[in-house]
């Protein structure tokens, strides 16, 4: 099974792709004894998902460590609100124009960012998000709307659909009549996840894939034996900002409200941890680090001291007080406290994230069969030590 | 003319703060070669030195008056601080003093933390690849912001300056036009802290055998590893000194801005872009920029300019004018003002 997954052929590849198809659109079914099977959660498992394989794109095939992939995510929310105002509530429209700008912006920020590698550019990335998120904060206001969020309006002038949709209900957007929320937004996201990760995975096994981990492993030789790379890390960049624009212009299909937070060094840090979480440079690590902080945020977040007094009632009352204000550090509005702690731990021993650890345990099972000896792809999937 | 000075002392105390955070990050990254996406952190965690003090000086004791009472009828709660029960008019003004008095208490708390974080996480990362160690800084950043939330609450805590210190100066006075120059005394304290504080950073480096062997160590760590130096013990011994500059920065800020728990990740961004500006590795470059940046965005700010920039059709510069900046030199300057050839290439 693990051969499966470090194995490079087209056919395998396809089949993979077939097999998370069918465990993505399976997830009502399976994710259900989890306590996760609700729609709002797997929507933003996929959704988030596309964020971070996207944002894999950049730093798992060419080891630039982007800070600022949220802006791009804000970007595509707003484009997305803005032709819902403009065009009416189809989410197509939206996507792409959300994909177009934000990948018009990713242009303009990776080509100043990209002119410099390592460390100068992580901070270059990281202050122009923060200047998008000032800017959506305050000074654009009139096409943000500042604090209060970007929201679609009753009289906005919705050239296609304003006659349609005005019989007093939330306006959400639809296509051919069926609401882009619950179910129906989780199987449209899905939908467009598997597509995501389908091209992810192209990239990857692509040439073009194949110069860009070049360009992780050496940048210095390569530019010796004469290659220009900034064309292939701009594309790279581009690309992932695409990602993230969609999966902004989804979060308004689900959704159709855009707010500057999203655009905060905050959530951009988010993304790196659930790529770092799931796996750096895997095709499905970044959508597992995705949906493991999601559950958990989820589930975490919902905690609050009755809760905990419920859980640990069993103890003897002194006890209890202590557990419970030692716990409630961790739960609930300490969640980001867990998350951080999270961030250390993994990136202390485990950098490889949870595929790593999935991978060893699975060597080391396979090694108390006798079976599975030192096969040839074994290490493709764990990052190169040192760069 | 006045109004122009005013905008250079304006952008002065926060180009000072600037200065203070991007000196500590250029030390820590010119010896360790570790970029600290938690010192933003530390700058927040000195701030909250000051908090705790205030904090454990205004203790009070609460008696019940037993003749007066409340509207209520309550007897009247009477609440005096122990510091003033104990040294009487002595303890109001230490209570008074609370935030430069905190500074003495800052220098050994950050010192102990700085080196306890040195020695506990950052050093297993020397050998790791960059991206990973501003990954952990950057968890670490998080960890202690959290820490800092859960025990002092997420809104702003004011503190304020000694009642001495307080007012304003009349500069204008000076030159024989009361009213025109009006400036905080305390933002004069600020600034003249952080440039002694710059001042004795160099100087320690200039001038004592210990900075000298850290300058050497910076040149070439290997070397003066060979000639049988403990460079190691020495460089954490840089990175505590770092994180006090951090922390006392923070202390002295704390009646500009009152400090809250995200305090330090907003400062920590802009710093970055003025230690990028500067030149990484570069101690003069972080600390010029740092004011050079400073000024510029307080004159970005000024009414008069923003006016004249709205009829051209430009508002808002004075929210990204840094960026803006950072923008332009790094396309035209790639390693900054004052960038060494060979540092982070």
């Amino acid at each position: 099974m693990l051969s499966l997954f470090t194995k490079s052929s087209e056919k395998s590849d396809l089949l993979l792709l077939a097999l998370f198809a069918v465990v993505v659109f399976a997830m009502p079914i399976w994710l259900a004894p989890f306590g996760a099977a609700y729609p709002d959660l797997m929507q933003r498992f996929a959704i988030y998902g596309i964020f971070a394989t996207g944002f894999n794109i950049l730093f798992g095939l060419t080891g630039y460590l982007s800070f600022g992939h949220a802006a791009f995510l804000g970007v595509g929310s707003y484009t997305a609100v803005w032709t819902f105002k403009l065009l009416g509530m189809n989410p197509i429209p939206a996507i792409i124009a959300a994909i177009i700008v934000a990948g018009l912006f990713a242009l303009l920020i990776g080509f100043i960012s990209l002119r410099r590698s390592g460390i100068y550019f992580s901070i270059l990335t990281l202050a122009f998000a923060q200047m998008c998120y000032n800017l959506a904060y305050s000074v654009l206001t009139p096409i943000t709307n500042g604090e209060t969020g970007l929201r679609v309006l009753r009289d906005d002038l919705r050239l296609f659909d304003a006659p349609t949709v005005g019989d007093g209900g939330p306006l959400l957007s639809h296509i051919g009549g069926i609401e882009m929320t619950g179910m129906p937004g989780f199987y449209f996201a899905a939908v467009l996840l598997v597509i995501m990760v389908g091209l992810a995975m192209r990239i990857f096994r692509s040439p073009f894939g194949m110069m860009l981990k070049a360009v992780k492993t050496n940048q210095t030789r390569l530019n010796y034996t004469g290659v220009n790379t900034r064309p292939y890390t701009l594309a790279a960049f581009v690309i992932s900002g695409m990602y993230a624009g969609l999966a902004g212009a989804l979060l308004c299909v689900i959704d159709p409200l855009a707010g500057a937070e999203r655009m905060q060094w905050t959530a951009s840090g988010e993304v790196v941890l659930m790529t770092i979480l799931g796996g750096v440079g895997t095709i499905i690590g970044p959508i597992l680090g995705a949906a493991l902080i999601k559950y958990f945020e989820n589930i975490f977040s919902a905690f609050n001291d009755q809760t905990l007094n419920d859980i640990f009632s069993f103890l003897p009352d002194q006890l209890q007080e202590g557990f419970v204000s030692v716990t409630s550090l961790f739960v609930g509005e300490g969640w980001n406290l867990s998350l951080g702690i999270l961030f250390v731990i993994i990136v202390v021993f485990l950098p490889g994230g949870v595929t790593e650890g999935l991978n060893r345990i699975g060597r080391f099972g396979l090694r108390r069969l006798g079976i599975g000896h030192k096969s040839k792809n074994e290490d493709e999937t764990s990052p190169a030590p040192g760069e | 003319m006045d109004a122009i000075l005013l905008q250079v002392l304006n952008g002065l105390d926060k180009g000072a703060a600037y200065a203070l955070i991007a000196l500590g990050l250029t030390l820590i990254f010119g010896t360790l070669g570790v970029v600290n996406f938690a010192h933003g952190a530390l700058f927040m965690l000195g701030a909250f030195c000051a908090v705790t003090i205030n904090k454990v000086l205004t203790l009070q004791k609460v008696v019940l008056s037993q003749t007066e009472t409340t509207a209520w009828g309550t007897p009247l709660e009477i609440r005096t601080p122990l510091a003033q029960e104990w040294f009487g008019d002595l303890g109001l003004t230490i209570i008074d003093f609370s935030v430069p008095i905190s500074i003495l208490a800052a220098i050994p708390v950050m010192l102990l933390i700085g080196v306890v974080m040195e020695r506990g996480l950052i050093r297993y990362f020397y050998k790791r690849p960059h991206a990973e160690q501003i990954l952990v800084t950057f968890g670490l950043a998080i960890v202690l912001q959290e820490i800092i939330k859960a025990f002092f609450g997420a809104n702003p805590i004011q503190q304020n300056a000694p009642e001495m210190l307080q007012g304003a100066i009349d500069f204008g006075a000076l030159f024989g036009n009361p009213g025109a120059l009006v400036y905080p005394l305390w933002r004069m304290v600020y600034l003249a802290f952080s440039v002694i504080v710059i001042l004795s950073v160099f100087a320690f480096l200039q001038f004592t055998t210990f900075g000298m062997v850290v300058r050497a160590g910076m040149a070439d760590r290997e070397t003066v590893g060979l000639l049988g130096i403990d460079i190691d013990r020495r460089f954490t011994i840089v990175f505590g000194i770092a994180a006090v500059v951090a922390g006392t920065a923070g202390v002295m800020y704390t009646p500009i801005l009152p400090p809250d728990y995200h305090m330090g990740m907003d400062f920590l961004v802009l710093s970055f872009v003025v230690v990028v500006v500067g030149g990484m590795g570069s101690l003069g470059g972080a600390v010029s920029a740092g004011f050079l940046l400073g000024i510029l965005q307080s004159f970005a700010s000024m009414s008069e300019i923003r006016d004249l920039l709205a009829k051209v059709g430009i508002i808002g510069l004075d929210q990204i004018i840094i960026y803006l900046i950072a923008i332009v030199i790094l396309l035209v300057r790639p390693r900054g003002l004052m960038g060494r050839k060979g540092v982070m290439e």
